[in-house]
């Protein structure tokens, strides 16, 4: 069964008074499990379609199933709790709360949850160790590196166990050495950890770790 | 969630302060004119409903002849009757320092027996008749022309002793007033006010009447207060046809007199406060607005975590209401701690007093001001798309 299932979708955006055909009856399966990177030039509805997996915006038309739900229907507070347990966001600019440290960042998903502060801190901290920033707890944002602010924000996508991770061109704004750590990073979240991942890039390298890739080009889909 | 409310408050530590200050500042301004109000309220409170209060009925600055004050004893009903009158000199040492002075004769301190202690007074060189119901203490007091009772604060504030020859300029009555202090009271009750001067009558009659005996007031004691209005009928009837007629009033009547000569005073103070809250308000507002604006990007990135909306909304009101709050209560309690019990110059109202329910009121603005101006941002913060403030970042 398809861990990701959208179909048919559309997605229109008004700029003005212009109609913005974003998605055009789009469909996509992704199994349990998988690795998957969405490429396609500036424009082509990557982020959308990311978004839209995600909860985080609603299509004009069609469904979008993840893990068995049907997510195109759901009202906002109820989506809002469904993301909170069912997907991880990884940004490309990190967006870690900057008066929080490494530790309170990763913490915030726990705290929609009902859940004590001990096995809230305890969670974070195995969190922290997995993505091998277990010493960078009480680091702020502006302590650390850009590749260790996005490992903080792995970290923070992974501590409530969900299913589906969703990365959005998250070595984009890292070096070469920073991007090959994360890529690494999503490998094993994967390939340890049955993560399904869905990822948008640019960039060629960051897309061969991916198991499938799918191009996206007006709002079209092709392998 | 309170620790995200609390490191946001944190963020910009001299914003917050400047916002906290700024309701500070304004609710302690807010209930120290609600205290001026308060104050007013409790002057009315200082009069007596047993004790009257006969005045010339064109004015309280007209005199009414001392030869009044037979019938008015005769009237049925009246236990005692004192005169009063006001004097208004200045302490040339300290000409800004106004306090009140009033000539009273002997009966006056039976009728404000219960009203005050005399807690210092100097022996009396001599036996001396005391009047019935003053207290013997004041013996020194009698015995003596140019002697004075002072209040106690009075004494402390000019740092004058018992005993000591204090000289006051006369401006009503024109020339240079030696007077000794002979004892020294302390009101019982708050209301009345241990700020004012009383020497003899006699000494004001011989010195700057030129032996005429005009009165200011009559204070009259009563056997049965409860009988007041016909008393006080009885004795205006006596003066009816009379020039001067009087005005006979109860002591407390006649002390809302003094407070209505404030007029729309108190009117004014209220529209003063209120516009001081409502520009704070205002700076509130635009405060939280910009503080919100500064984390649009930060609002989506909760969002997509799965905060909802209503969290959302919940944090920015709570942000906003800890920063009103604080400023408020701080003012507000403020305002009571430094303002109440502060002396009125010239002793005519009693100690400054702001009421707990000007200070609730004023926490109370301050709870409405933090939900009002974190409100708009609470909406726009709760209502905005992820997509929309996550694309103000990237």
């Amino acid at each position: 069964m398809a861990t990701v299932d959208v179909r048919n979708v559309v997605k229109l955006y008004k700029r003005q008074s212009e109609e913005v055909r974003v998605l055009d009856g789009l469909s996509l399966s992704i199994p349990d499990g998988s690795f998957v990177a969405l490429m396609g030039p500036s424009g082509s509805g990557k982020t959308t379609l990311l978004n839209l997996i995600g909860g985080v915006d609603q299509p004009t038309s069609g469904d979008v199933n993840v893990d068995g739900t049907n997510i195109a229907k759901m009202g906002g507070a109820q989506l809002a709790r469904w993301r909170s347990s069912s997907i991880g966001y990884i940004f490309q600019l990190y967006n870690l709360i900057p008066v929080l440290s490494a530790q309170e960042n990763v913490e915030l998903p726990l705290l929609l949850v009902s859940m004590s502060g001990a096995e809230r801190t305890k969670r974070a901290k195995t969190a922290l160790e997995l993505v091998g920033l277990g010493d960078r707890r009480g680091h702020y944002p502006r302590q650390l590196s850009g590749g260790q602010e996005q490992r903080v924000a792995i970290a923070r996508a992974i501590v409530s166990d969900p299913k589906v991770l969703l990365a959005d061109e998250p070595t984009g704004d890292l070096d070469r050495k920073s991007a090959e750590e994360v890529l690494q990073l999503l490998e094993r979240l994967n390939r340890e950890f049955k993560k399904t991942i869905v990822m948008v890039t640019h960039d060629p390298h960051a897309a061969e770790r991916a198991a499938t890739r799918y191009h996206l080009d007006k709002g079209v889909l092709s392998n | 969630m309170l620790r995200l409310v609390v490191v946001n408050l944190f963020r910009n530590p001299l914003r917050t302060f400047l916002t906290m200050a700024s309701v500070t500042v304004a609710l302690f301004l807010y209930c120290a004119l609600g205290g001026i109000l308060d104050t007013l309220q409790e002057a009315i409170k200082v009069g007596s409903e047993s004790r009257l209060v006969v005045r010339n009925k064109i004015s309280l600055v007209q005199w009414i002849p001392m030869a009044y004050r037979q019938r008015i004893e005769s009237v049925p009903g009246v236990k005692r009757v004192a005169v009063q009158n006001w004097f208004g000199a200045q302490d040339p040492a300290d000409t800004k320092g106004f306090f009140a002075q009033f000539a009273v004769d002997d009966p006056y301190y039976a009728i404000y027996g219960k009203d005050i202690d005399i807690v210092a007074a100097s022996d009396a060189l001599a036996a001396v008749a005391i009047p019935d119901g003053a207290s013997p203490k004041l013996a020194a007091y009698y015995a003596e022309q140019t002697a004075c009772v002072v209040g106690e604060k009075l004494l402390t504030k000019k740092g004058w002793k018992l005993g000591q020859t204090i000289t006051l300029a006369g401006t009503i009555f024109p020339g240079s007033w030696p007077f000794t202090i002979r004892a020294v009271y302390r009101a019982k009750d708050k209301s009345f006010g241990d700020e004012t001067m009383f020497f003899h009558y006699k000494y004001l009659s011989e010195k700057g009447m030129g032996g005429q005996e005009a009165v200011g007031t009559y204070v009259l004691e009563l056997n049965d207060p409860s009988l007041a209005s016909t008393i006080t009928h009885a004795v205006d009837s006596q003066f009816e046809n009379a020039a001067p007629a009087t005005l006979t009033e109860t002591e407390k009547a006649f002390q809302a007199g003094f407070v209505s000569m404030y007029g729309n005073i108190p009117f004014v103070l209220r529209v003063i406060g209120l516009a001081i809250v409502f520009s704070i308000l205002l700076i509130a507002a635009n405060t939280m607005m910009t503080s919100i604006r500064e984390r649009t990007s930060e609002f989506g990135v909760l969002k997509t975590l799965g905060f909802t909306d209503a969290a959302v909304f919940g944090m920015v009101v709570t942000e906003a209401a800890v920063i009103t709050l604080g400023g408020g209560l701080l003012g507000a309690l403020g305002a009571r701690a430094l303002v109440s019990g502060a002396s009125v110059p010239g002793g005519f109202f009693p100690p400054m007093s702001v009421y707990w329910g000007t200070v609730l009121t004023g926490i109370a603005i301050a709870v409405v001001i933090g939900a009002v101006s974190g409100l708009v941002p609470a909406v726009q913060a709760s209502r905005l798309r992820i997509v929309d403030a996550l694309r103000r970042v990237e």
